[in-house]
């Protein structure tokens, strides 16, 4: 048998986002024959706004997938090795992390701002008596001697980058249309179809722009970021660049698995107590009212503080430092959960009050058909809108949460990549003069174009989802 | 009313009651006490007897719950759950672990927490509702879209960069006011300015949002039209209409917040260096004090149900058809 150079590591959080992706396939899948659905996804397509925040989240989420490709790399035999066992690296590392390598393993000394091709900090140069700026060993290093022209070499990148990005997006843009012609099967006549007819119009202009928009960033930045550190790099010389790339995985996870983890949760107790009442509404009501009075960062703060506790006193449960990081990013997301599942069970308890008095319930209820019957048939597909929504709106807020968190000592595993960390690790050189903002820009950049997308996002599927909204 | 509010604080003693067998449950049955002495005195001095020393300073040596071995109420009395957990229900909240007494810690740094929260929360409110207002006087306009563009791009900005990037440019950059810190007294406008502001600044975008949606369900209503139609100009039917009867929805969310206020905020105060309840909180999660962490959350739970207590009677002070019973 072949062995394949690397060994396939799934983690837990891996696991639960290819769920969370399979879910949403399948979901979209399902949505396609609900002719009430069909509609409302319409008129999310046919907004602009909607669609370029769409393109830019599936940029996003394209990355966090890459980077959760897991594996571990092979190691060559060693000369005097006499077991015929495969070694693998102790080292986790990402299908992300492999295209980056460049960005990933050249790493400087220390501090270097965004272009630069000497340290941020001076120190005393070898062979010399005067304190310089020290060459770095990465950053412009194929200009070697002739510094004076980096400002050519720069334009001549940027230049290449934007041809670059433009040939990328024809290509896509060819392709896609391509998939598109084929995919759909011929025009039925008019008429055939009812909704056809009154079919808004897909924004594609808007989308196409984007698209546009994001590969010449790409193409620039791989241009650029293939001779110099396009971000800078940061107390330890890492690319600011790729720790960004890798925050993004970190952040999604948060986002989403959170609210993931907790949803059933919320769904089932929210249900239970709207339909059941009596004594099972009064003790729901009494678990999430007490489980809301305590103030949420608090409950973070003990929680977190405690599983700490839990995980330094048992460090034989995970085998790599990734893996405890990974138990820890989901920790961390039960706990945020625990406490943020409280609103959606609230909500969905007012609105299973409401339709429990309707006639469809009354119904079946007149039939015979059993209460869990009830509940799961009739009741449940009546709410997924409120719950598509929640999952949405919850997200931008968990992920400007983490790094808040992160700066309070309760957030994911210092090791772990994060929007947080990058801004806990850069808050400590604002007093520096001058000031290293390259870090701290990059990570507040990032997090607001993902969290202004969703944000967007969000907002058109609620315009589009909302009963009561009327437009 | 009083008849409703004595029943409604009686409904709290059982929340109170979970709130503490929650952290009670946390901190001691999640982890034993042994865990926490052997992470707080580190891996070389942990010897039995260490373990024991730090447990009996601490009052941790009693069993969790149950005192089989004493005698009477004092079974029930001589343990953790009830020197720990229930002892906070009369205020005493034992000592930190640097020997202060929390409770008297407590009060005071509510003051400072307090100087910052309360202009912060008034201010921000009345920014908020003014331009959500305005928002709504110019619906339907290319104003009202840039401004709710503006609202959505100000909500998706981190808190943290409001702080840092307010000290940096009003601090650092143009010297207007000192970048952190806190005196008694007068002096104090000086370091509570910028906070203040940041806290303002911060919050308008998500608040004056949710406003406006709120203005907006109101106008679409029978009796705006009556209004307008009786010849009411715009603005006094958004002022005294509107805004009165959007009251209620607005109340739902500020009232249960006011309580809270003395609680601070945790970044604010930590940035600010303000030796308010916050950044008290965050010192005690930094150095692993669980006693004080304990108490905040225990305080915090009060607060809380204090302010849906005040949510409520606030109704009825702004809607005469609602009474309590």
């Amino acid at each position: 048998m072949m062995a394949l150079p690397f060994q396939i590591v799934v983690l837990w959080s891996d696991a639960l986002l290819f769920v969370l992706l399979a879910a949403i396939v399948g979901l979209g899948l399902w949505a396609r024959t609900q002719p009430a659905l069909r509609l409302a996804w319409r008129r999310v397509t046919a907004d602009a706004v909607a669609m370029v925040s769409a393109t830019i989240l599936a940029a996003f989420v394209l990355t966090g997938v890459l980077d959760s490709l897991h594996y571990r790399a092979r190691l060559d035999a060693q000369p005097g090795q006499t077991d015929t066992r495969q070694h693998y690296a102790v080292e986790v590392n990402s299908a992300l992390d492999a295209l980056l390598a460049p960005l990933r393993l050249h790493v400087e000394k220390t501090y270097s701002a965004p272009l630069a091709t000497h340290l941020f900090a001076k120190e005393a140069l070898p062979g010399s008596e005067v304190r310089g700026f020290p060459r770095l060993v990465w950053g412009g290093a194929h200009l070697d001697e002739r510094l004076d022209a980096q400002a050519v070499d720069v334009a001549r990148r940027i230049a290449f980058g934007l041809v670059g990005g433009l040939l990328g997006w024809l290509v896509v843009s060819w392709l896609m249309r391509f998939v598109q012609k084929v995919g759909t099967p011929r025009a039925l006549p008019a008429g055939r179809d009812g909704d056809t007819a009154r079919k808004p119009p897909v924004a594609r202009k808007a989308m196409m722009f984007t698209l546009l928009v994001l590969f010449l960033l790409a193409g620039v930045t791989i241009a650029l970021g293939s001779g110099y550190h396009v971000l800078g790099t940061d107390k330890v010389g890492q690319d600011v660049l790729y720790l960004s790339l890798k925050s993004i995985r970190t952040g999604l996870l948060i986002g989403t698995l959170t609210t993931l983890v907790m949803l059933p949760v919320a769904v089932f107790l929210g249900i239970l107590a709207g339909y059941m009442g009596g004594w099972i509404d009064d003790l729901i009501q009494y678990l999430y009212t007490t489980l809301n009075s305590i103030p949420g960062v608090l409950l973070i703060a003990a929680a977190v503080l405690m599983m700490q506790v839990v995980i330094d006193t048992h460090p034989d449960w995970f085998s790599t430092a990734a893996e405890r990081a990974d138990a820890r990013l989901l920790a961390l997301c039960l706990i945020l959960g625990m406490t943020s599942w409280t609103g959606l069970a609230r909500l969905l308890r007012g609105e299973t009050l409401k339709l429990r008095e309707l006639e469809f319930v009354q119904a079946a209820h007149a039939f015979g058909v059993g209460n869990l019957a009830i509940m799961r048939r009739h009741i449940l597909p009546n709410l997924m809108h409120i719950v598509l929504i929640a999952l949405v709106m919850d997200f931008s807020g968990l992920v400007l949460a983490e790094a808040v968190l992160s700066y309070v000592g309760v957030g994911v595993d210092p090791s772990t990549i994060s929007f947080g960390t990058m801004i806990n690790a850069a808050r400590m050189e604002l007093a520096r003069e001058p000031m290293v903002w390259w870090s701290l820009a990059a990570a507040f950049s990032f997090m607001f174009v993902l969290v202004l997308a969703a944000n967007l996002f969000t907002d058109a599927l609620r315009d589009a989802f909302d009963p009561r909204a009327t437009k | 009313m009083f008849a409703y509010i004595i029943r409604r604080l009686l409904y709290a003693l059982p929340i109170l009651l979970g709130v503490n067998l929650i952290t009670f449950a946390l901190f001691f049955v999640v982890n034993t006490p042994d865990d926490m002495a052997r992470m707080q005195l580190g891996i070389k001095r942990v010897t039995p007897e260490a373990i024991q020393k730090w447990k009996a300073e601490r009052g941790y040596d009693q069993p969790l719950i149950w005192n089989a071995e004493a005698k009477g109420p004092a079974k029930l009395t001589a343990t953790v759950f009830f020197n720990k957990s229930m002892r906070m229900f009369i205020g005493d909240f034992g000592r930190a672990d640097d020997g202060r007494d929390i409770a008297r810690e407590i009060a005071n740094r509510a003051g400072p927490s307090l100087a910052i929260a309360l202009p912060t929360f008034i201010l921000g409110l009345f920014a908020a509702i003014t331009l959500a207002l305005l928002l709504v006087f110019f619906r339907a306009t290319r104003l009202d879209f840039y401004g709710v563009v503006l609202c959505v791009a100000m909500m998706s900005i981190s808190g943290l960069f409001y702080i840092i990037g307010g000290q940096w440019l009003v601090s650092k950059v143009w010297h207007w006011v000192p970048i952190s810190g806190y005196a008694e007294g007068l002096t104090a406008a000086k370091f509570i300015v910028l906070p203040v502001v940041i806290g303002v600044i911060g919050g308008l975008g998500a608040s004056a949002r949710w406003y406006r949606t709120i203005f907006l369900e109101e106008i679409t209503r029978d009796y705006v039209r009556t209004a307008r139609a009786k010849g009411v100009s715009e603005m006094a039917v958004l002022f005294r209409h509107v805004l009165r009867n959007a009251l209620i929805p607005i109340l739902t969310g500020v009232v249960v917040v006011i309580p809270a206020l003395f609680m601070g905020s945790l970044l604010t105060e930590s940035f600010f260096g303000i030796p308010g309840l916050g950044s008290y909180t965050i010192e005690a999660i930094n150095a692993q004090d669980f006693a004080v962490v304990r108490a905040m959350v225990f305080i915090g739970s009060v607060l809380y149900i204090a302010g849906l207590l005040a949510t409520d009677i606030s109704y009825t002070l702004a809607d005469p058809r609602v009474r309590l019973q």
